[in-house]
């Protein structure tokens, strides 16, 4: 299998990764021979339900997890394999922002202090240089640097979400990995920190990979949009593609499930799916979705289908959409 | 339209060593039979405490209702002895929340537990409520529901578990159901199935309904009319499509320009409106209009006298309304 790549050599390429935990009473692979690139200064969307892997496949490219197998190539250099120490110096090429900034924040330490951390653990410039940089990063991702010296608890949950993003910022790097960063905000806070992350990434010509379970926000932002069902990716398209003209199934169900806002709009017809996600642990044979799927033929419970690339470049993983 | 439910001036406060919040400042509201009616706003803005003030439920000690009407066909439940109040809920007004565990417990099976709140309000043998819980599962979806009957509410998924809740809230046929955010846990396709179920509900049991949430998709798709709250106060009300097509409160403008959605094929990506500063204390309100400090029309008026609905004729609470 081999997707469409872009244009340019892209920033990240990943093929046939896996990852599967042990859990009571089997396994799970939550992340199930997926295969995607990521473009320079490109924004990635990944949608999917809960369960569906988006969160560790996040994590396993960052290497926070290490997968079973699969290749991860980041600017050119193959890291999926590297021990720690020999990942020691792609790791600041690429940073996470989380949708609890608190739960990744060490509660003990000041803003300023969390802020240089990443500068000092890989010794950039000297100490003055860092601490010039933290008050520069500061100032840039809208907090005041007088407030360094607070911990984080004295700031509110957008505020929160800016010193991650001046953290993960603090080393330049050119990946950014994003998961739910807005999903525990209120509206008036999301569109500051939403624009904040649009800023940045042109300013810095970050890639960005956004993990998140809100269609809407994704398709606000993404240039591309990329569906995860049970460990596997589903479809990759276009925005434009995917939420005007979704191919697989699954992925016309879930763009039709979402609310719209304008009462005038023309909406969709509803699908809506019945029964629940399979367990993960014990996922049906053949097409991953065919036990919901309102389409589903026979061949569709033994054959697993492939991600393959259509003539627009989209790519899709059923039987039944040909082109 | 006959209201089932008309609150006038509706005042809950907290009490605490922090001061006083006026967590629902003067709120009024008409819900019709069969009608839905969207309260949204961000957290803190008094919308749940208003849900739990209608039921008199509002936590203990801090919270207290101070003044108002709550008229349910007609009879004021704020004037009820407590004894009459325990009839009213569950029976004439059911609540439904964000986190169904809120309402269910761990320890029993979900039929057990339906079954009491049948028997609690109805006069029925056991055998005959156990039927009518069999019947409610399967009304609301759950498949199944003979079988299911026994599970405990772990051993179901969020969304079954969110039917579940649903069944024991409308076990009494009530006249009004306060659903407090029931979507917002869930994924977008279980929440495209359960606000289809909570419609078909409705129209089925002719049913009134309070849908709490912050989502204002949610609204456009599920109510007809809408209530915008901040910091304790209802600043706009009118139809959905009113509302949401021409908003005339400017916190209401903010909040549609602040929601990402889809952007027009082969546009571009632009800025959302952000509402600069954040929401007021409630230990310290500012003297005018709660929005004034952020408000990008703030004139002097707005700072010191507090816009009421009828300034702005009847639908929105502002010195200025676009």
């Amino acid at each position: 299998m081999s997707p469409a790549t872009s244009p340019a050599e892209p920033l990240v390429s990943v093929r046939d990764l896996v990852k599967s935990f042990r859990v009571s009473g089997g396994t799970v692979r939550a992340v199930n021979g997926v295969s995607f690139d990521v473009a320079r200064a490109e924004t990635v969307g990944l949608v999917g339900e809960s369960g569906c892997g988006k969160s560790t496949l996040g994590k396993t490219i960052l290497r926070l997890i290490d997968p079973d197998s699969g290749s991860i190539v980041l600017a050119g250099a193959e890291i999926g394999r590297l021990s720690r120490s020999a990942l020691r110096p792609h790791r600041r090429r690429m940073q996470m922002i989380f949708q609890d900034p608190y739960a990744s924040l060490n509660p003990r330490i000041t803003v300023g202090r969390l802020i240089q951390e990443p500068m000092d653990a890989h010794k950039v410039g000297t100490v003055a240089e860092r601490k010039d940089r933290v008050v520069w990063l500061m100032e840039r991702v809208g907090l005041r640097p007088e407030h360094a010296e607070r911990f984080p608890h004295e700031f509110s949950g957008g505020q929160r979400q800016r010193i991650g993003i001046a953290r993960a910022l603090a080393l330049n790097p050119d990946l950014l990995i994003c998961d739910e960063p807005v999903s525990a905000l209120d509206l008036s806070v999301q569109a500051q920190v939403l624009n904040l992350l649009v800023e940045i990434q042109e300013e810095f010509k970050l890639s960005l990979l956004f993990i998140s379970h809100d269609l809407s926000v994704v398709a606000h932002l993404a240039d591309r949009i990329m569906v995860m069902y049970l460990g596997h990716i589903v479809e990759i398209g276009t925005r434009d593609a995917v939420w005007d003209q979704p191919l697989h199934p699954y992925t016309r169900a879930l763009i039709s499930a979402v609310p719209r806002l304008d009462p005038d709009e023309e909406r969709p017809t509803k699908i809506v799916l019945t029964g629940d996600l399979p367990s993960p642990m014990d996922p049906p044979a053949g097409c991953p979705f065919h036990t919901r799927c309102p389409v589903a033929v026979g061949r569709c419970s033994s054959e697993m289908p492939a991600l393959r690339v259509l003539a627009d470049g989209s790519q899709v993983a059923c039987h039944l959409v040909t082109g | 339209m006959s209201a089932i439910l008309e609150v006038r001036d509706l005042r809950t406060e907290f009490r605490s060593e922090a001061g006083t919040a006026q967590a629902v400042d003067g709120i009024s509201l008409l819900v019709g039979r069969g009608e839905t009616l969207a309260l949204v706003g961000e957290s803190g803005c008094g919308k749940s405490m208003t849900g739990l003030s209608l039921l008199r439920i509002v936590p203990k000690p801090y919270g207290h209702i101070v003044g108002g009407e709550i008229r349910l066909d007609g009879r004021d439940l704020l004037k009820l002895p407590e004894a009459a109040m325990r009839q009213v809920r569950g029976n004439e007004v059911a609540m439904i929340f964000q986190e169904p565990m809120t309402s269910l417990n761990p320890v029993f099976t979900i039929g057990n537990q339906i079954v009491e709140a049948i028997q609690t309000h109805r006069d029925v043998g056991k055998a005959e409520a156990r039927r009518l819980t069999v019947e409610l599962l399967d009304q609301v979806g759950i498949p199944d529901a003979g079988r299911r009957l026994d599970d405990y509410p772990h051993r179901l998924s969020g969304g079954m578990r969110q039917r579940a809740m649903i069944a024991m809230a409308i076990s009494c046929k009530p006249k009004l159901l306060i659903a407090d955010e029931p979507t917002t846990a869930l994924d977008v396709t279980v929440q495209a199935q359960i606000l289809a179920l909570l419609r078909r509900l409705q129209d089925e049991l002719e049913m009134g309904m309070i849908l709490i949430t912050h989502d204002l998709a949610v609204v456009a798709e599920t109510a007809s009319r809408v209530a915008v709250m901040y910091a304790g106060r209802i600043v706009e009300n009118g139809t959905v499509r009113e509302v949401l097509r021409h908003p005339r409160h400017p916190y209401t403008q903010g909040l549609l320009q602040a929601t990402p959605h889809a952007r027009k094929a082969g546009g571009t990506r632009r800025k959302l409106a952000e509402i600069t500063g954040l929401v007021p204390s409630l230990y310290d309100m500012p003297p005018g209009c709660a929005f004034a400090p952020r408000c990008p029309k703030a004139q002097a008026v707005c700072r010191s006298t507090v816009p009421t609905l009828a300034v702005g004729g009847g639908n929105v609470a502002c010195h200025f309304p676009g």
